[in-house]
């Protein structure tokens, strides 16, 4: 009844091609940005903020540049964590050595450094694909976080090899290091997220967007309609490895505040395909799903047993954790190959011919 | 050493296309279940029994729960469910035998001797030898025996194989329990060498270059490979490594496994990609 789009006439082709054609997803969608901006950094706990809703973003905005490599162009990447590094470290050397540059400035140009990075590694994909990229992608995961370990002029010389957030500013306002408040912190992140989700958004709708589909689905055919594969594909490894990087420039300075190259581990890597195959391969709003699911489960498997009660030994209820993941993740594979956007997508099929399904 | 999880890995890429993540965990699982098995008190023979057992077992779950409702699906989603089948096992054999470092002593003696002025560890021939037989039996087996021909069959084109009779389930679950046996040999020999413990599933990650080099579907291959990236990594490590800090073994093999992808991409002995629009 509430979800009906008739009467909705689309009169121009700007209406038909819009982001959202139906005006019910524009009225939502509007009012849960607001809510997001609004709500959380007034009502949310510092715990919630802090331990959920941080890295929900930070990892939303890695899972869409994943998911832009791999779910639109078809290139599996496993060197996620690798680009991440990449981005918080040069994000740290930047702050640390022009101290006067703005920390949005910061992350762009490390997302930058990140893009260049990701567009030397993404040179492989000319000549191979599936699995064998796979490996090409893992090579520059264990090749660059050897390179954060060994080189101490990443880590300014620090003896402990830990990068720390400095305090910086947005528009008089303390949003990142230690002293920042979460508040602050999320809605930084919140913003970022906001603002590339919709970027990417745009970019899949586009001409860019179409020829990584091509790609994807078909990569001789594609060359063939006159698609430059060299082009195309290294664009979206260089766009993926800027979310990637603005990603890992987050988590460092607006999530963990320090971190060692131990937080981009291939395990990192891992985590964020996970993110993109769960929530659902080629949906922008997949990644957002995905990272709520990778981020949530965890928490919610903690805390579980309290709520039921039961007492059990940490190292136990770690393990029951893991095979309730790795059960999970099996399941939703099985139940819905196509993640969890594809569920969104049945549900609002249905939402649209409610009440009278026939 | 790593042909030996590598061989586990092209088995199973071989009969059913799946890229096998849980191939190291699988390793790991059979090591722990040996090892707490002996821990018990159950003498070493009966212990392997039951490993064997319990892993045949477990092939026949994997083939019901996971594979069969995924029939179908593209590489990459069983390639993913490989990915929570390592969660999930890494989770079950941690909770059903703790998750110490375990020592794991097969009666060998981890001792060096000397031939012709190379330096030989007894263990490490031990494991080499063993891969050697492993090969030679499992070559006459794949192309000796019925069975084998039939898992060839099914490599080819499941569709073919099983318009012709051969039962796809049944040779998923012998797949995957020679794939599990591989394992447990797998999980002797570097349990013997390093303790059981966690990082050997990281090894799986290690026979990705390994499979590149031999190439996908071969085993001999896979054997090859191998040796390339064992040996390769420690000469690297000693000669080239102080020259540019160290500890380059980490990533010295994905290094090796990127040049041959550019030059050779189907590997030393994998057939060659043909693809056709």
């Amino acid at each position: 009844m509430i979800y009906r789009t008739a009467g909705q006439f689309k009169t121009t082709y700007a209406s038909d091609q819009a982001i959202f054609p139906i005006v019910q997803d524009r009225v939502v969608v509007t009012l849960a940005l607001v809510a997001a901006f609004v709500i959380p950094p007034a009502l949310a706990s510092e715990y919630w903020l802090q331990a959920v809703l941080i890295p929900l973003l930070v990892y939303a905005l890695a899972a869409i540049g994943l998911n832009l490599l791999t779910g639109y162009a078809g290139q599996l990447s496993l060197g996620t964590g690798g680009f991440m590094a990449v981005g918080a470290y040069s994000a740290f050397k930047l702050s640390t050595a022009f101290p006067h540059l703005d920390i949005v400035a910061v992350f762009l140009l490390a997302g930058l450094v990140a893009a260049g990075v990701g567009l030397l590694f993404g040179i492989p994909s000319l000549r191979i694909k599936g699995f064998y990229l796979a490996v090409a992608t893992l090579a520059a995961q264990f090749f660059l976080i050897w390179l954060f370990n060994k080189v101490a002029w990443f880590v300014n010389y620090a003896p402990s090899g830990t990068i720390t957030a400095p305090d910086r500013e947005v528009l008089g306002v303390l949003v990142t290091g230690p002293n920042a408040t979460s508040g602050a912190r999320y809605v930084m992140a919140l913003a970022f997220v906001a603002i590339f989700g919709l970027v990417a958004k745009n970019l899949v709708r586009g001409r860019l967007g179409r020829a990584w589909m091509a790609i994807r689905d078909r990569d001789i055919a594609a060359e063939i309609i006159g698609i430059r594969p060299l082009r195309t594909k290294l664009l979206a490894f260089g766009i993926s490895s800027f979310y990637c990087g603005v990603a890992g420039a987050e988590l460092v300075f607006l999530y963990l505040g320090s971190a060692e190259t131990l937080a981009f581990d291939v395990n990192q890597s891992f985590l964020v395909l996970f993110m993109v195959i769960i929530g659902g391969l080629g949906s922008i709003l997949g990644s957002f799903l995905g990272a709520a699911f990778i981020v949530l489960v965890p928490i919610f498997l903690t805390n579980a047993p309290h709520w039921l009660g039961l007492n059990m030994s940490v190292a136990l209820q770690k393990h029951i954790e893991l095979m309730i993941f790795g059960g999970l993740i099996i399941f939703f594979l099985i139940v819905e190959p196509h993640g969890l956007a594809r569920l969104w997508q049945i549900t609002k099929e249905k939402l649209r011919l409610w009440p009278f399904p026939h | 050493m790593y042909s030996l999880v590598a061989l586990g890995f092209v088995l199973i890429f071989k009969a059913s296309g799946v890229f096998n993540f849980a191939q190291g965990v699988m390793v790991l699982f059979a090591a722990l279940t040996l090892v707490g098995l002996m821990e018990r008190g159950v003498p070493v023979v009966l212990a392997l029994g039951l490993t064997v057992l319990v892993m045949i077992l477990l092939a026949f779950a994997i083939e019901r729960v996971v594979l069969r409702p995924l029939v179908n699906q593209e590489h990459i989603i069983l390639f993913m469910a490989t990915i929570g089948l390592t969660f999930f096992l890494e989770g079950f054999g941690e909770m059903l035998w703790g998750s110490n470092v375990k020592r794991l002593d097969v009666g060998i003696p981890d001792e060096s001797f000397m031939v012709a002025g190379v330096l030989v560890n007894r263990l490490e021939l031990t494991a080499a030898l063993t891969a050697a037989i492993l090969v030679a039996v499992l070559a006459v087996f794949f192309h000796g025996t019925r069975i084998g021909r039939a898992l060839r069959a099914v490599a080819d084109d499941h569709e073919a194989a099983l318009s012709i009779g051969i039962p796809l389930k049944t040779i998923w679950v012998i797949v995957w329990s020679v794939a599990g046996g591989v394992a447990i040999v797998a999980g002797i020999m570097w349990g013997a060498k390093s303790g059981v413990q966690f990082s050997l599933s990281l090894i799986a990650l290690k026979s990705l270059p390994v499979l590149i080099l031999g190439g996908f579907t071969s085993v001999p291959g896979a054997i090859a490979g191998g040796l390339i990236i064992g040996v390769g990594e420690k000469i690297g490590e000693v000669y080239w490594g102080p020259l540019v800090g160290g500890a380059i073994e980490n990533w010295f093999a994905y290094g090796l496994a990127l040049v041959f992808l550019l030059f050779r991409p189907q590997g030393l002995f994998g057939e060659k990609i043909i693809e056709r629009v």
